[in-house]
């Protein structure tokens, strides 16, 4: 074992702690620089991550992998944290004094994110997940004096509690049965137990609450509301991303089981979970609880990737969670730029963009249109990818499911575009995003389109990644 | 370096897209630096272009260079990006980026002062970029690609005076009157992949080399011929090119010599491992091209709009080229788009030269005396006329030549006899345009003054071209033309003295019959248009083929129409917006599970776990039992 495999959680870790310390011995003007110091971070994090893409080595007797699986999530939670921080920087300035530690808060959630990614074993990645959870529930209050956030953050804390209280009771059973928590040696001890049907269950519920899939979605929309839109943004598409990769790791290596096929319970779980996302959505007048429900739908769509379980699906699964962190950070970068101007996230604030910012709302309407499905986008080809491998493992009805509701999503997405090109707007002051946040709008503009014209790259990386199932 | 230089064949194409991106994002407030940007685009792609073809043609033809990348995989589907330079692409290129650099040039002048002159660029360079890639391309999935951006960029352009309504309408019937061709080009393409699982050429040609359903191959070939019918403007879908002649002139010229209208020829030839095979597919081609080149030569007779009468001729052109393709000869075919490009982009922007300095007036009855004002405009006009009309030692003679010995020599004496009419035909509608506008006794050219040097350079260029071009493919330079652009099986024959007798002997008698008609006024033109007016008013009315359509359009697709439009508004409006009223409800009826309470929310946790469990069971129960 080589100390270097593990060097982008080891520099990730030390960034925290640096942010932290920083903060501390900074004088109050000085901590202007703890933006770029994260960015330079995390740089160099994806730097050592890319580098270590496509090496396969189980580390501490498998307890933790280093693989091209992990290094697959590493690069995308690294380049969500990455945009989170360009595009959120104007918004954090404006913490004050205590911007300091938002900055470590979202270095430790993403270390946490990482672990949960590259985790062998069930309690290594319960204390990724813990990490993550637990710097998103103080970043989810990190605005002490609006009810809304502290309101989130408290609900967040005792749902997640609860969520974890059912995680842990699953994987305590699972181990009940069969001895061991390394995931690659469940499979070998399997057996068929109403305890290890139980234990399945709730590790289910326990990674259906991260991911808000229906019935475990309700606490999203109030959080995503509630807290500040940089940590909502994160948590969209970061913490839901870091759940999936364990989902599926643990799921597909560890739990396969003949007399049980989870697989149907998953499939239901998608299909309700994209009905009611995307019609909730149809309702939402505030952009952060419509992306919030549209995220929930995203979620299903993702799900019927894993639910599929072959080449197709899995290649999916991986492919749409990347493009995903292009199109929704981009939406709400947008958002977030529009609430810095204005100070509202409701949809009413959208109206008329399309004159006071073109580039802005051209590239909401991108992104949009990218998680709607619409060709040539990078949305487009990901759901291809993730109904063609549902109708290859037999679920045509679930795929059907999928495109009949991305149709519905296609209305509430086009509202929001409504507002901002057909609208009309007391305010017609252009609003001028920083810089920061304008390379971070053309790097999710570039990428979304890009990834929808040539996906075969980044198809070929998730091929390789998914080579360990 | 030479040998090279085809690698890097593909910036030629990236490279008018590259300014495309910039001019449209950022230099569109900068008009100078955007046209700047352009012209200078297209000049390295020309570069490239002259490099890459010179390597080609000192091979003798030999060097052929192919590469590309995988785009799109799937089981059953591999699409590739990738480029593909032989000979036929080497003389496409070529002939693309001199025509669209000259014309870019010229725009600098003929644009002037125009509001859209940084979207003017843009467009040009889109246009060009298309071409380009079209020329370029290595399968027909991406060449249908660009063909589309092809027809894309020329509604753009087209239209671009959008305000003027002629012109939108005008865009709209190109765009339209395509589509109609594309359709069929594109089920071609679709049955090729399904058939032969591949869309690469040279993959295709050892694919149907082997393959012996002629009546698949006759269908396939017959739907892909309506590719080249729309855009090369063949009969019937011919009718958009004169109103094409809406954008401004040099976007004219642009189309009529370079990057519209030759991607159909272009097609052809690219795709003739396909037509070849099947001669009736061949003969249809034959017939359609010589059709058109016959039918739009007796409209350009009567037209008095400078533009219009250019535009007639390009498609008789066209014909030609179309009709030597279909008798076998390919690479006269190819032969006469080069030499045509160069004396018909010339004649085009001569013409904008003209309008330019008359402000706008297109009526040749309304110029007169304009040899002695614009001395470098009529005199590089005449030479574009004396090269389409087929004068030897000029480059439309020798290509003209060539066709006209490939239906002769194959055997089809019916169309070797339309094309010698037809080339009496040219020679005199064109110089009825010159003796008119340029020696008439009219009074409109008394005040024009010569074009600025931004825009009579380039009509020298092309002037030159216009003499020159032509040489590579006559018997002076042992025909090498034939050695760049061939293909299996491809017979050539001897020049023969006679035929270039025969063909220069019609062209002067038609010059010849035009001054005296028109110059000496021997016979009274009003009187002749009197006596056979059914005729004249036939011929002026371009065989009322607009008429007819336009019933068509009222009657039949308008009557479907209103049909559908019913049964839209009352049936399926009904169903879709009943189907939306009820989605929209049960949004309304679910937001209402979200109440803010966090007991709630667990509840619902707990209860979706107890109901998996509860199912689970239930279900395990029946596997276990």
């Amino acid at each position: 074992m080589q100390i270097s495999m593990l060097a982008p959680e080891i520099e990730i870790a030390l960034l925290g702690l640096l942010l932290l310390v920083l903060g501390l011995l900074l004088p109050h003007k000085g901590r202007g620089i703890m933006g770029t110091v994260t960015f330079l971070g995390l740089v160099i994090a994806l730097l050592l991550s890319a580098a270590g893409f496509g090496q396969e080595e189980a580390l501490f007797n498998g307890v933790y992998q280093a693989d091209s699986y992990g290094s697959f999530f590493k690069l995308l939670f690294i380049l969500a944290g990455l945009l989170v921080v360009l595009s959120g920087s104007a918004y954090i300035q404006r913490l004050g004094r205590r911007a300091n530690e938002f900055y470590s808060f979202l270095v430790f959630a993403l270390l946490g994110m990482v672990v949960m990614a590259a985790a062998g074993e069930l309690i290594t990645l319960y204390i990724g997940l813990e990490l993550m959870t637990i710097s998103f529930y103080i970043l989810t209050a990190y605005l002490l004096n609006n009810e809304l956030s502290v309101e989130a953050g408290l609900k967040y804390l005792i749902l997640g509690a609860i969520s974890s209280a059912v995680l842990l009771f699953g994987i305590s059973l699972v181990y009940a049965v069969s001895g061991t928590t390394v995931i690659s040696e469940i499979a070998g001890h399997m057996q068929f137990q109403p305890a290890m049907v139980a234990g399945i269950i709730l590790m289910i519920a326990g990674f259906a609450f991260k991911l808000s899939l229906v019935p475990f979605h309700m606490w999203a929309p109030d959080i995503y509301q509630g807290a500040p839109i940089p940590v909502t943004a994160f948590l969209a598409v970061g913490s839901k991303a870091a759940a999936f990769a364990a989902f599926v790791r643990v799921f597909m290596l560890a739990l396969p089981l003949p007399q049980f096929e989870w697989g149907l319970v998953l499939a239901v779980l998608a299909a309700c979970t994209i009905i009611l996302g995307n019609l909730v959505a149809l309702v939402q007048t505030d952009i952060k609880r419509l992306l919030a429900y549209s995220s929930i739908a995203q979620a299903g769509y993702i799900l019927v990737g894993m639910v599929a379980g072959n080449e197709y699906g899995l290649k999916g699964v991986l492919f749409y969670a990347m493009l995903y962190v292009f199109s929704n950070l981009g939406a709400f970068a947008v958002a977030t730029a529009v609430e810095v101007e204005t100070g509202s996230t409701s949809i009413e604030a959208f109206k008329a963009l399309g004159k006071r910012s073109p580039m802005l709302a051209a590239i909401m309407t991108v992104c949009l249109l990218s998680l709607a499905g619409i060709p040539p986008l990078a949305g487009f080809v990901g759901k291809f990818y993730l109904f063609s491998g549902a109708i290859g493992a037999g679920y045509l009805w679930l795929a059907f499911v999928g495109l009949l509701m991305s149709m519905v999503s296609v209305y509430y997405y086009l509202m929001v575009a409504k507002a901002m090109y057909i609208g009309t707007n007391d305010d017609m002051t252009p609003i001028k995003p920083d810089t920061s946040t304008r390379v971070a709008l053309w790097i999710c503009l570039a990428a979304t389109v890009l990834i929808g014209v040539y996906p075969a790259p980044l198809s070929a990386l998730a091929q390789t990644a998914i080579q360990l199932f | 370096m030479m040998e090279t230089s085809v690698q890097y064949a593909w910036i030629i194409a990236i490279l008018p897209f590259i300014a495309f991106a910039l001019i449209g994002l950022f230099l569109h407030r900068w008009p100078r630096l955007s046209a700047a940007l352009s012209i200078l685009a297209i000049g390295i792609a020309f570069l490239i272009s002259l490099l890459v073809s010179l390597a080609v043609f000192s091979s003798e033809g030999n060097l052929v260079y192919e590469a590309a990348a995988r785009w799109l995989s799937m089981p059953g589907l591999q699409v590739d990006m990738g480029i593909l330079v032989d000979g036929l692409t080497a003389v496409m290129l070529i002939v693309v980026t001199t025509v669209a650099l000259l014309v870019q040039i010229y725009s600098l002048g003929y644009m002037h002062g125009d509001p859209g002159f940084a979207s003017y660029y843009a467009y040009q360079s889109f246009f060009a970029g298309s071409m380009l890639g079209l020329v370029l391309a290595n399968n027909f999935g991406q060449i249908f690609v660009f063909w589309e951006l092809v027809g894309l960029a020329s509604y753009l352009l087209i239209g671009f005076w959008f305000g003027r309504n002629s012109a939108k309408e005008a865009a709209k019937k190109a765009f339209i009157t395509n589509r109609v061709g594309d359709f069929g080009f594109l089920l071609s393409i679709l049955f090729l992949q399904i058939l032969f699982g591949t869309l690469n050429f040279n993959g295709l040609a050892g694919e149907i080399a082997g393959y012996t359903n002629t009546g698949i191959l006759i269908g396939i070939a017959i739907l892909m011929l309506a590719g080249p019918v729309g855009k090369s403007a063949q009969f019937p879908l011919h009718v958009w090119l004169p109103d094409a002649m809406e954008g401004p002139t040099p976007v004219s010229a642009l189309i009529h010599a370079a990057t519209m209208v030759a991607a159909g020829v272009y097609l052809i030839a690219r795709a003739y491992f396909i037509f070849s095979s099947t001669p009736q597919a061949l003969l249809a081609i034959a017939v359609i091209g010589g059709f058109t080149a016959l039918f739009a030569a007796t409209i350009a007779i009567v037209q008095n709009d400078i533009k219009r009468i250019l535009a007639y001729s390009t498609l008789s052109q066209l014909g030609y080229m179309v009709m030597a393709m279909g008798v076998g000869a390919m690479t006269a075919g190819m032969f006469h788009l080069m030499t045509h490009a160069f004396f018909k982009s010339l004649l085009f922007l001569g013409a904008g030269s003209v309008i330019h300095a008359l402000h706008d007036e297109q009526d040749i009855w309304k110029m007169g005396r304009l040899a002695g004002k614009m001395p470098v405009t009529t005199w590089t006009f005449v030479i574009g006329a004396l090269a389409l009309s087929g004068i030897p030692p000029l480059s439309g003679f020798w290509s003209k030549d060539e066709i006209l010995l490939g239906a002769y020599a194959s055997g089809h004496i019916g169309l070797y006899i339309l094309g010698t009419i037809v080339a009496f035909l040219t020679a005199f509608y064109m110089f009825r345009l010159i003796f008119v506008a340029f020696f008439g006794s009219g009074e409109g050219g008394l005040k024009a003054h010569e074009s600025p040097a931004v825009m009579s350079v380039p009509l020298v260029i092309l002037a030159v071209m216009a003499i020159i071009a032509g040489f590579v493919g006559s018997p002076l330079m042992n025909n090498v033309f034939a050695h760049w652009v061939s293909y299996p099986g491809a017979v050539h024959h001897n020049p023969s003295l006679g035929i270039m007798a025969v063909s220069s002997l019609v062209a002067v008698a038609g010059i010849i019959l035009a001054w005296a008609v028109y110059q000496k006024k021997m016979v009274d033109v009003a009187a002749v248009k009197t006596r056979f007016n059914g005729l004249y008013q036939l011929l002026y009315h371009k065989y009322y083929i607009d008429e007819i359509y336009q019933w068509l359009i009222d009657h039949l697709i308008d009557g479907t129409a209103k049909v559908l439009f019913w049964f839209d508004v009352y049936v399926i409006n009904g169903l879709v917006n009943g189907i939306a009223a009820l989605t929209g409800m049960a949004g309304q009826v679910l937001r209402y599970t979200e109440n803010g309470q966090v007991q709630t929310y667990a509840m619902y946790m707990f209860a979706g776990i107890i109901v998996i469990i509860g199912l689970v069971m239930m279900a395990g129960f029946a596997i276990v039992l």
